[in-house]
């Protein structure tokens, strides 16, 4: 593990040299994380959108402050954004087109008497 | 991919567009539009964040409690939307350091506005009542911009942007209510930020390079001349309700257009400060990029601590 000593703030000469030395090590950025927040108990997690954070703890922390200043929600879930696998839109016509198809899957291809009320 | 995919690629895009349906990240879409994006919404995604200076200057200096909580909250929105708009940005492939690289070097730009000085309390007022006026007036617009992650922020964007319009108001209100020498600085103020506020609003429609392409991309839905008509026929009114005058002597109501006629903008303040020679330019910049590279070492420690721990749970797992 490197280590570092906190750059003196008060020492100009010092703070330039602490800056550089610390620039260099410094390629690291914080990941991306995915927020999703449960407005209220009853509904399901909803995605509000991400935000970079050390780990998941601090994605928590933030997402709190960014995502509901306003009561926004009960509940938040964090998730790296690379563990995430999304379905590329390129497929979208193999994926998602044999459903149009499939009227029989909706109940209103089905042919009642008009006698039957609520089914 | 020839050009010819390319073209019938793109013209697919634009009736997709044309239909309203959104477009996301992982579309596919045409480079031009891309970039385009990008820039519109990082320089958005900019002004959040240097628009949180001119106001930060006041929260120590706050006259009540009751100020101080408003405008800190007001600051932490924008802060938020900042990162609303950045991450958007970030959907379509560009790194947030990329975009901060940007900004510091002078490379992108932010709303002109944020290079003026806050020079009395007042001028937190005014700020809110105009500048923040201005901004939803461009905004409620986009809450129905073609790019999906887009129109999602500024949604949220403008759903909490409505109060920092009011807070602002209520500032100016309370002043030019008091005693004379507070309504003096309610007017001064006013009559600082009238003009820069109308400019924000962009050059006029002849003068304006992109309005075209961003109007069939829905990134724009009105254009400049218009939405400046429409925040003055809107703030007029609000100034003669709390007595205060707007600095303009052609000013004047026009019954056959049913709007404001308005004097002359001037347009080579507007362009100097743009081109980073304005009051402010310099000292924003620098009190950005100080706070950037002055808090590396605390994003590192933070970085470094989150590995030592993850290290030491794989350890204990073993």
């Amino acid at each position: 593990m490197q280590q570092w000593l906190m750059p003196k703030r008060n020492k100009k000469e010092n703070k330039n040299k602490q800056f550089k030395k610390i620039k260099v090590m410094s390629k690291k950025n914080w990941p991306l994380w995915e927020i999703f927040v449960r407005s209220k108990n009853g509904l399901e997690h909803r995605h509000f959108g991400s935000l970079h954070a050390a780990d998941a703890e601090m994605a928590l922390e933030n997402a709190r402050d960014v995502y509901t200043r306003r009561n926004e929600g009960v509940s938040i879930w964090v998730v790296e954004s690379k563990h995430i696998t999304a379905s590329n839109p390129e497929h979208n016509g193999e994926l998602f087109e044999p459903a149009q198809d499939k009227v029989y899957r909706h109940p209103t291809f089905y042919d009642l008497p008009d006698e039957v009320k609520h089914m | 991919m020839s050009e010819e995919q390319i073209k019938n690629l793109e013209k697919q895009f634009d009736e997709r567009i044309l239909r309203d349906e959104k477009i996301e990240p992982k579309d596919w879409m045409p480079e031009k539009y891309r970039q385009t994006h990008i820039r519109q919404m990082s320089q958005h995604a900019h002004s959040e964040v240097v628009g949180m200076l001119p106001e930060g200057n006041w929260i120590t200096r706050a006259p009540s409690l009751r100020r101080k909580v408003a405008l800190l909250a007001k600051i932490q929105d924008e802060a938020g939307h900042g990162l609303y708009l950045y991450s958007a940005c970030e959907t379509l492939g560009v790194s947030r350091n990329e975009l901060y690289d940007q900004l510091h070097s002078g490379k992108a730009k932010y709303s002109s506005i944020f290079n003026y000085p806050t020079i009395t309390w007042a001028d937190m007022g005014a700020i809110g009542w105009l500048v923040d006026g201005a901004a939803i007036i461009n905004q409620v617009p986009l809450c129905n911009t073609s790019y999906g992650p887009y129109a999602r922020a500024m949604i949220r964007v403008c759903k909490e942007e409505s109060f920092h319009q009011r807070q602002g108001y209520e500032i100016m209100m309370k002043l030019a209510n008091g005693t004379p020498e507070q309504k003096e600085m309610a007017q001064d103020a006013l009559n600082r930020w009238w003009w820069p506020s109308l400019m924000m609003l962009g050059p006029t429609d002849d003068k304006s390079v992109h309005t075209a392409q961003s109007m069939k991309w829905k990134l724009k839905r009105k254009t400049n001349d218009d939405l400046r008509q429409q925040f003055i026929d809107q703030t007029v009114p609000q100034a003669e309700l709390i007595g205060l005058t707007i600095p303009d002597s052609d000013l004047k109501w026009n019954e056959e257009s049913n709007s404001y006629d308005f004097g002359e903008i001037d347009w080579d303040e507007f362009w100097q400060v743009v081109k980073g020679h304005g009051p402010m330019n310099k000292e924003r910049m620098k009190a950005r990029v100080d706070a950037w590279e002055e808090g590396e070492w605390v994003r590192d420690a933070a970085m470094a601590y989150a590995e030592k721990k993850q290290e030491r749970k794989q350890k204990q797992a073993v």
